[in-house]
């Protein structure tokens, strides 16, 4: 069973491995233009904005819009997103008001945020606000009926959730990044999608034109440094086995044995 | 056992990445030239309000309409060739006081059609001779631009562009409820609005109208936004985005449509439920996501549940998500997958998946119930995932206990073996 589940990790990554090499021989060809930062925003999950971890992408908008990005998230990522939102003059505004960010993912299921400030409300006359979401660690694998993070496309949600009528409309300009730190071995947990949880990924006609994936592709998920923990242990465990069996033989010949048997 | 497999593993994946190499070789050279013309291009249509209120002087010290005149030249300039796009006027020819004449006044300015040079010229040309003069008539003007855009059926996204400084002066047709209308034929139909220096009726009026289309609303006090912001629109129009298809859902799961993977849209009532149905092949994961959209004034409170049920109504899996305050869109997904058949009558056979979809929202008794909100529902069709039969990865250990643990183990069981040696040995002297 585990040979063969090693077999069907193992076999993606292979094809990914030769995708990107034909990936990255095309995407030579097409220039600087893919590299730079995005600065345009979606406006709904279809229209949503590709973007990458670590990378500053901004947006002209209005108040009151709904900004809309994806990125990837892979397996045992702890995710992070930043928000800023640099808001109209204040001699335009009339009141407070209140900024949001939502994180989605694949199945456009809400995500909770562990950490960070996804919601604040500020006065009339600042200048910004800064808006953070920590996303749980991502799982290879869970079950149908849980809503844990499953690695796929995320989607971030920016907008203005509290407002005076008469501030609708302003110009603002947005700025996000992703952050995302490993978690590691211990959070490593057993099983695997066949798919990550990119909208389309069924069928290739129906995948948005921006697809969200890691620069290097998704992580097959089959290792963790819980390979290196266990054979370590192993390791550690028959040295101790020697070292035991040693010790109850004493450093010469047991006593009585008569020298040349 | 394990070495046995091993061998045929590296011929697996040899093959593998044999086929891989094949197969990115075989489309990568088709995408080139299939891709362009497999998408229709985008139509736009510029919708800008002539009305005599376009006579004030309050943008930059400059009257409404040549802060207009100059954005539409430098959008006319910078209009991507791939979009076809339009020039629509209202109230740009009749100076009387007859109501009835004054809101039929809208002309096509323009013809929707991909710019080429002389065309640039031709639209700056005709946006040029443009003076203020009349009514607002926006919910005739509308309907009229949604005919423009919708003279073929092609997939493609349209998108209207519409510029005014005044509310509707052609009551009771309420341009919001028009949007809406035209928004329910299912013509992939966005409505963008501008207004110049609005006031409060006409933000209120220009902002339903936009949410009502799922389009942006901006409130323009500068010459460099108003341009700007239409070049951006234009711009977004030209974006590719995958269209979805119309599906009806049913009131229950024997008369619900069956659904392949894809992306499909609904409207749905409030408190509305609607079934669909997916078949579901062995070893198949089926994933659903459905956005139910606010494209109304609606209650605070609100919510949408999506079930997956097998045909006899048990429930197999939900998704559920629910919300308050401000917002465009709700949503929620689910995934369900079949196990791998056993044998080859179960490979053929089927799973049938009802799914259904119901709302919480709500609405004040003021707000118009029809059409129902827009629902996107995304069905896709993938393997199954290896479930898991451990805890952890591989049901392998991690951490300081488990070293410890195998050390003393290991330990042990070396003691033991030593002293087993030695009382072996010495059973062995004495006979």
């Amino acid at each position: 069973m585990a040979t063969t589940r090693v077999l069907r990790r193992a076999l993606p990554l292979t094809g990914a491995a030769l995708l990107a090499f034909s990936g990255t021989a095309s995407a030579a060809g097409d220039g600087d233009g893919k590299s730079d930062a995005p600065s345009e925003a979606g406006t709904s999950f279809r229209t949503a904005t590709a973007i990458r971890q670590d990378q500053k992408a901004t947006a002209e908008a209005s108040t009151g819009d709904y900004l809309y990005w994806a990125f990837p998230v892979d397996t045992g990522q702890r995710a992070t997103v930043h928000a800023t939102v640099k808001l109209p003059e204040a001699a335009a505004r009339h009141a407070a008001s209140t900024w949001q960010v939502d994180v989605y993912d694949g199945l456009r299921r809400r995500q909770a945020c562990r950490l960070g400030t996804p919601r604040k409300t500020v006065a009339r006359d600042a200048a910004s606000v800064s808006l953070s979401c920590s996303l749980r660690t991502v799982r290879a694998w869970s079950e149908q009926w849980a809503n844990d993070p499953l690695p796929g496309t995320y989607y971030l949600r920016l907008t203005v959730t509290g407002l005076k009528a008469d501030d609708l409309g302003l110009p603002v300009r947005a700025e996000v990044d992703v952050t995302a730190t490993d978690a590691g071995g211990a959070q490593a947990v057993d099983g695997s999608l066949a798919e990550p949880l990119v909208p389309g990924a069924g069928s290739d006609d129906q995948r948005p034109a921006e697809v969200t994936e890691p620069e290097d592709g998704w992580s097959s998920g089959w290792w963790s440094s819980r390979w290196i923990w266990t054979g370590v242990g192993g390791v550690l465990a028959a040295l101790a086995g020697v070292g035991g069996y040693a010790l109850t033989r004493g450093s010469g010949r047991p006593a009585g044995v008569p020298q040349g048997r | 056992m394990i070495t046995r497999q091993r061998p045929a593993a590296w011929a697996l994946a040899l093959l593998a990445a044999l086929t891989a190499g094949l197969v990115t070789a075989g489309p990568a050279v088709a995408d080139d030239d299939g891709d362009a013309p497999a998408q229709p291009s985008p139509k736009v249509e510029l919708v800008l309000d002539v009305s005599g209120s376009m006579r004030a002087r309050d943008i930059d010290g400059k009257s409404r309409m040549a802060a207009a005149k100059q954005a539409f030249n430098e959008v006319l300039d910078a209009t991507p060739d791939e979009v076809a796009l339009g020039i629509r006027t209202l109230g740009a020819n009749y100076r009387g006081d007859d109501r009835r004449t004054g809101c039929k006044d809208t002309e096509l300015l323009y013809p929707v059609e991909r710019l080429d040079e002389s065309g640039r010229t031709d639209a700056k040309t005709a946006v040029a001779t443009l003076a203020p003069t009349g009514w607002t008539p926006i919910g005739p003007t509308l309907l009229k631009a949604a005919d423009d855009l919708t003279d073929d059926t092609a997939e493609r996204s349209r998108r209207i562009v519409l510029i005014s400084d005044g509310e509707d002066t052609c009551q009771p047709l309420d341009p919001c409820v028009v949007a809406r209308e035209i928004s329910a034929k299912g013509i992939h139909l966005t409505i963008d609005t501008l207004g110049l220096v609005p006031d409060a009726k006409t933000r209120e009026q220009l902002s339903c109208i936009a949410e009502a289309t799922g389009g942006t609303y901006t409130s323009v006090r500068h010459t460099d936004e108003l341009a700007g912001r239409v070049k951006q629109l234009v711009d977004r129009a030209a974006d590719p985005v995958v269209t979805p298809v119309e599906a009806k859902g049913a009131d229950r799961c024997a008369a619900a449509p069956e659904l392949k993977s894809g992306l499909y849209t609904d409207r749905e009532k409030f408190g509305e439920h609607r079934w669909y149905r997916v078949a579901v092949p062995a070893g198949k994961e089926l994933r659903a996501s459905v956005s139910v959209s606010a494209d109304r004034a609606v209650d605070p409170d609100y919510g949408v549940l999506l079930r997956a049920e097998t045909p006899n109504g048990r429930e197999i899996v939900r998704g559920q998500e629910s919300g308050d305050g401000r917002t465009d869109v709700i949503s929620t997904g689910l995934r369900h997958p079949t196990p791998e058949a056993d044998d080859e009558d179960e490979e053929a056979a089927s799973e049938t998946v009802c799914l259904r979809v119901s709302n919480s929202f709500s609405a004040p008794a003021s707000v118009k119930k029809a059409p129902g909100l827009p629902v996107e529902l995304a069905v896709d069709l993938v393997d199954s995932p290896d479930e898991a039969s451990d805890v952890a990865s591989f049901g392998l250990g991690h951490g300081w206990w488990l070293l410890g643990l195998l050390v003393l183990v290991g330990f042990v069981a070396g003691l033991v073996w030593g002293w087993l040696s030695r009382w072996r040995f010495a059973v062995w002297r004495t006979n």
